[in-house]
């Protein structure tokens, strides 16, 4: 939103001349990629483009992006991007973070940039693991990872990215995978979005937590597994033949089958983005008994941070003399004046 | 001789200082009554330096040892650099007051006590098993006890205020009565209270009313004898327009003044942090100056925002105290590598951990010259007084800017809060800085933003410049283009390259604040011991001593000609409120026998203490008295000196 004139860009000019440095079938290829074919489609100038990581593989991204760029410290990148935004309302910046930079050791600074609402894109790549460390389980890995920190399997309970942005005060919250097809159009609805836009991506680290997505990752049987939800459209996934109904005795959602087109018959809710109880129940809804829940789950702009800021700044310098001067002899003061005898006074 | 001066102002010779400290409990308002006493003082032309002291509890139980809060302040007709060792008047609004301030007062000085908090609670709370006025135990002083409670609760009657809210005008009562004895006028405080209780003109006359009450009292009671007025005349300054001024005030002026010789707007992050906050309130008061003022969610975010506008072309800069500062280290690592223009100001405190919140100490200067991973070069500059601190903070940015890299601005728990007399500068008069950000290309087809300039700096590089787009985070960096790099030399010439443009930051030649260079004894201190140093030194040259002051104002890199200036003393004598940190740098740095004078109560020096140390070094010579210090006797300098 930030790019008002359009411009035109291929995906090859988004690329960087350093060579990748992620394993080979890495989930981070296929974002990369997404990323580079979504940018032109935006019109993105990618002088005004500047990308912001933290540390972890996920965070090398900026590096590869034919842009401005800033790979800044573990969990520091939220913080970091507030500051660029605030000197430069004008640029367009995209967050890359991972679920141990963004949520473990950065996770303070992660809830602020969305409770503030600064007008940023937040990629979180979650692979439910730390790939760069070497494979020691995150604040995302499932009860019972295996890994060398937690050879008998962690014991921890996960934390759920977007149910913590939401509650976080976010106020656009999606999700997508890392070979999606649909990833793009996440991407371009975050950018839509004024305001920090949280998408939580789901990303394969082939070498330590390999296809821990496959349950619903997987081409196979993905329309009995994926919910994508458009806003006013239909919650419908298997081909249309099931739906997501409200329960409205234990106000809980439920999965409820539909008769040929006759959805609303089964009570089949229409995705309002705008509706944050809506969000709540979304970003909660388990994979399993249910679809995971992939594409917009809430999106409903308010005033951005930077706004405030700078609106704050006018009111509060309106009708003041920026004249330093005068400013260093505010307050009482008072004139030595000059003596019409010198007296042999002390040394200067 | 000024040292034969008396300064009881019941005497009537009129001494050339005054020390006074007011006390009580942290509810009784003697942070303003200072306050106003100390501007109503330079108003009337003393030179000054005033001690605010209190506790780090916001509310502490009333009445107690532990809730005291006092402000001392020194004036006089001659120059002042400290609030002065021993208070010549102390002001006891309580029993508790009265216990903790009472062994500093000179023998012979005045106490003023109010009798109506001298209830048996009270001086339980105080620890008193005896009220000191009826024990004899003050005898050594003269002792001015009545009730000042009942006095203002009768000044404010027609106001209807009930006892509670009459009580609160206590502390205007006492500046009344401070006012009358040192013949200051009422007017600024009436002023004052008048634009202070705008929307409460009751509460703004009462105060007034009260104010006047203690003023009459002064005059009523010096025709029945006990106290007596004072007029301390002007100190003789150099002609030019003043104002007093808080160090915290002056490093907020001064990062707005540097900021603009920058020609930069100004990005302050900061995390509120006693006693740092201060510079975040002043500056949130100048959005006009261009400032953004930004509360973070802690002190990481803090640096981090401000080194994220610094990339983004403004000046960063960031402010907190010890703890603070330990969290924002690894972001400081990040500004080193990344080499961006940032300022970091360390308002210390005593330490370790939360340590004293609220009292001074200079325990933080290894931590601002070595105190990050790697090999981390970063330039440091220290202020030593409240007006210092402008100029600091200006030549913080200054180098900041000129030589893309953070810099630390030291400060101090005392500079933050005292105020002195400060001749107001002319902005026109310093040379500009101004940015320069890179705008094309340099390196013919290519883009290099680690090619240095002369001074070794890299070129500033604004996101949103077209064609010169690029990356930069904390690897390592190749020499020139600035990709990562992990290469064994490229490491070592990296890692030279910002060792060599932090050493080859230029700043002026050392020189001697007072002395020669050469001779028997050269006191070297830094940061807010100047006050003291100086007059101490001052003193002890006025008994013939052969000792200089030396004061370092750049920390690191140190002046090129310091090495030298140390080596042509005997001897080299280093005070700091710290174990000795600054001595170790010297030691390390010149192979010179620094000898540590260190002090580590939360209080800053008294003359005194150094007198006595550096007449240790003179033991045996005649003229030496050894570093006593008659009791009379305020940090005067003797007048042969000035002759
Ligand atoms: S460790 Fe995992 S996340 Fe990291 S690059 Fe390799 S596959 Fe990707």
């Amino acid at each position: 939103m930030n790019a008002p004139v359009k411009f035109e860009t291929t995906l090859k000019d988004w690329e960087t001349d350093q060579e990748v440095r992620w394993c080979p079938g890495c989930g981070d290829y296929a974002i990369l990629k997404a990323v580079q074919r979504t940018l032109p489609q935006l019109g993105a100038n990618p002088a005004n483009t500047v990308f912001i990581s933290g540390i972890g593989c996920s965070s090398r991204f900026p590096y590869y992006m034919e842009s401005y760029g800033f790979h800044t410290i573990h969990g520091r990148a939220p913080a970091l991007a507030t500051g660029v935004k605030l000197a430069n309302p004008e640029l367009d910046i995209w967050l890359v973070t991972g679920d141990g930079d963004g949520l473990s050791i950065g996770g303070n600074h992660m809830m602020h940039v969305l409770r503030r609402n600064v007008n940023i894109q937040i990629m979180l790549f979650n692979n439910e693991i730390y790939g760069l460390t070497k494979g020691q389980a995150s604040p995302t890995s499932r009860e019972g990872t295996k890994s060398p920190s937690t050879p008998l399997g962690s014991y921890d309970r996960p934390a759920n990215p977007c149910a913590f942005a939401l509650g976080s005060g976010a106020r656009f919250v999606g999700r997508g995978f890392d070979v999606s097809k649909n990833l793009p159009d996440v991407l371009k609805a975050a950018h839509a979005h004024q305001g920090a836009a949280f998408i939580e991506i789901f990303q394969n680290c082939i070498v330590y937590n390999k296809d821990v997505f496959e349950d619903f990752a997987a081409p196979k049987g993905a329309e009995d597994r994926q919910l994508w939800l458009v806003p006013g459209e239909p919650m419908l996934f298997a081909k249309g033949t099931k739906g997501i109904a409200l329960d409205t005795q234990k106000l809980a959602l439920t999965v409820v089958d539909v008769a040929g087109d006759n959805w609303q018959d089964a009570g089949v809710l229409v995705h309002d983005a705008t509706n944050r109880s809506l969000a709540h129940l979304l970003v909660e809804m388990p994979f399993g008994p249910f679809p995971m829940a992939l594409g917009v789950l809430y999106d409903d702009p308010r005033p951005t941070f930077e706004t405030a800021v700078i609106e704050e700044r006018a009111r509060s310098s309106a009708g003041k003399d920026a004249n330093l001067a005068k400013l260093l002899a505010k307050g009482q003061t008072w004139t030595v004046e000059e003596k019409a005898q010198q007296s042999d006074g002390h040394p200067a | 001789m000024a040292t034969s001066a008396a300064t009881r102002p019941q005497d009537t010779d009129i001494p050339e200082a005054v020390v006074v400290r007011f006390a009580g409990d942290s509810g009784d308002g003697m942070q303003l009554t200072g306050g106003q006493f100390t501007l109503s003082t330079a108003l009337a032309g003393n030179d000054l330096a005033t001690f605010p002291d209190f506790p780090a509890e916001i509310r502490a139980p009333q009445g107690t040892l532990f809730g005291v809060s006092a402000f001392q302040i020194n004036f006089g007709s001659r120059e002042i650099n400290t609030a002065g060792d021993a208070p010549d008047v102390l002001v006891a609004m309580n029993p508790a007051a009265l216990k903790v301030n009472i062994a500093a007062l000179k023998p012979g000085g005045l106490v003023i006590i109010d009798t109506g908090e001298f209830t048996k609670r009270n001086l339980d709370k105080a620890k008193y098993d005896v009220s000191p006025l009826d024990d004899g135990s003050l005898a050594k002083w003269d002792v001015l006890a009545f009730d000042i409670s009942a006095l203002t609760i009768e000044a404010v009657k027609p106001f209807g205020l009930g006892n509670k809210d009459a009580l609160r005008s206590k502390n205007m009562w006492t500046l009344g009565l401070a006012l009358w004895m040192f013949d200051r006028p009422r007017d600024p405080v009436h002023d004052w209270l008048r634009a202070k209780f705008k929307n409460k003109p009751d509460i703004a006359n009462a105060n007034i009313a009260a104010l006047d009450a203690g003023h009459a009292y002064g005059e009523t009671a010096e025709l029945s004898g006990p106290i007596k007025q004072l007029h301390l005349p002007p100190v003789d300054s150099a002609p030019g327009l003043y104002r007093t001024i808080t160090g915290a005030e002056a490093i907020s002026l001064g990062l707005v003044a540097g900021a603009q010789l920058a020609e930069l707007p100004m990005f302050f992050g900061g995390y509120p942090i006693t006693p740092a906050s201060a510079i975040l309130h002043h500056l949130a008061r100048l959005k006009e100056f261009g400032v953004t003022t930004f509360q973070a969610e802690d002190e990481i975010a803090a640096i981090c925002a401000a080194i994220g506008a610094s990339y983004a072309g403004q000046l960063g800069v960031t402010s907190s105290s010890g703890p603070g500062i330990a969290l924002k280290t690894e972001a400081m690592g990040l500004a080193i590598m990344t080499e961006l223009p940032l300022v970091i100001v360390n308002s210390q405190r005593g330490g370790p951990s939360t340590g004293l919140p609220t009292k001074t100490e200079q325990s933080d200067l290894y931590q601002a010259v070595y105190g990050r991973n790697g090999d981390a070069p970063m330039p440091v500059v220290s202020c030593s007084s409240p007006s210092d601190a402008f100029e600091c903070a200006i030549e913080a940015c200054r180098i900041a800017v000129e030589y893309m890299t953070p810099v630390m601005l030291l400060t101090d728990g005392y500079i933050a809060n005292a105020a002195e007399p400060w001749a107001v500068p002319d902005p026109a008069s310093y040379t500009p800085f101004p940015a320069k950000f890179l705008q094309e290309k340099n390196g013919g087809d290519t883009l290099l933003p680690y090619k240095r300039d002369a001074k070794g700096a890299r070129p500033w590089i604004k996101p949103g410049t077209p064609d010169l787009m690029h990356r930069i985070g904390g690897i390592e960096k190749q020499v020139d283009t600035g990709h990562i790099d992990y290469a064994p030399d490229n490491h070592q010439a990296m890692t030279d390259a910002r060792v060599s443009k932090v050493l080859g930051v230029t700043i002026p030649d050392q020189e001697v604040a007072l002395g020669q260079p050469g001779g028997k004894l050269a006191v070297v201190g830094w940061g807010s011991t100047f006050g003291p140093i100086h007059q101490a030194v001052r003193r002890s040259r006025a008994k013939g001593l052969d000792v200089s002051h030396i004061h370092v104002r750049h920390i690191w890199p140190l002046p090129k000609n310091l090495g030298e200036l140390l080596h042509s003393y005997d001897n080299v004598l280093v005070p700091e409120m710290n174990t000795g940190q600054f001595k170790t740098v010297l030691r390390d740095q010149y192979l010179v026998d620094a000898q540590p004078l260190t002090k580590t109560s939360g209080q800053p020096f008294a003359i005194a203490e150094l007198e006595t140390a550096i007449g240790r070094f003179f033991d045996g010579i005649e003229g030496n008295e050894g570093g006593e210090v008659s009791v009379n006797d305020t940090q005067l300098p003797s007048p042969e000196l000035d002759a």
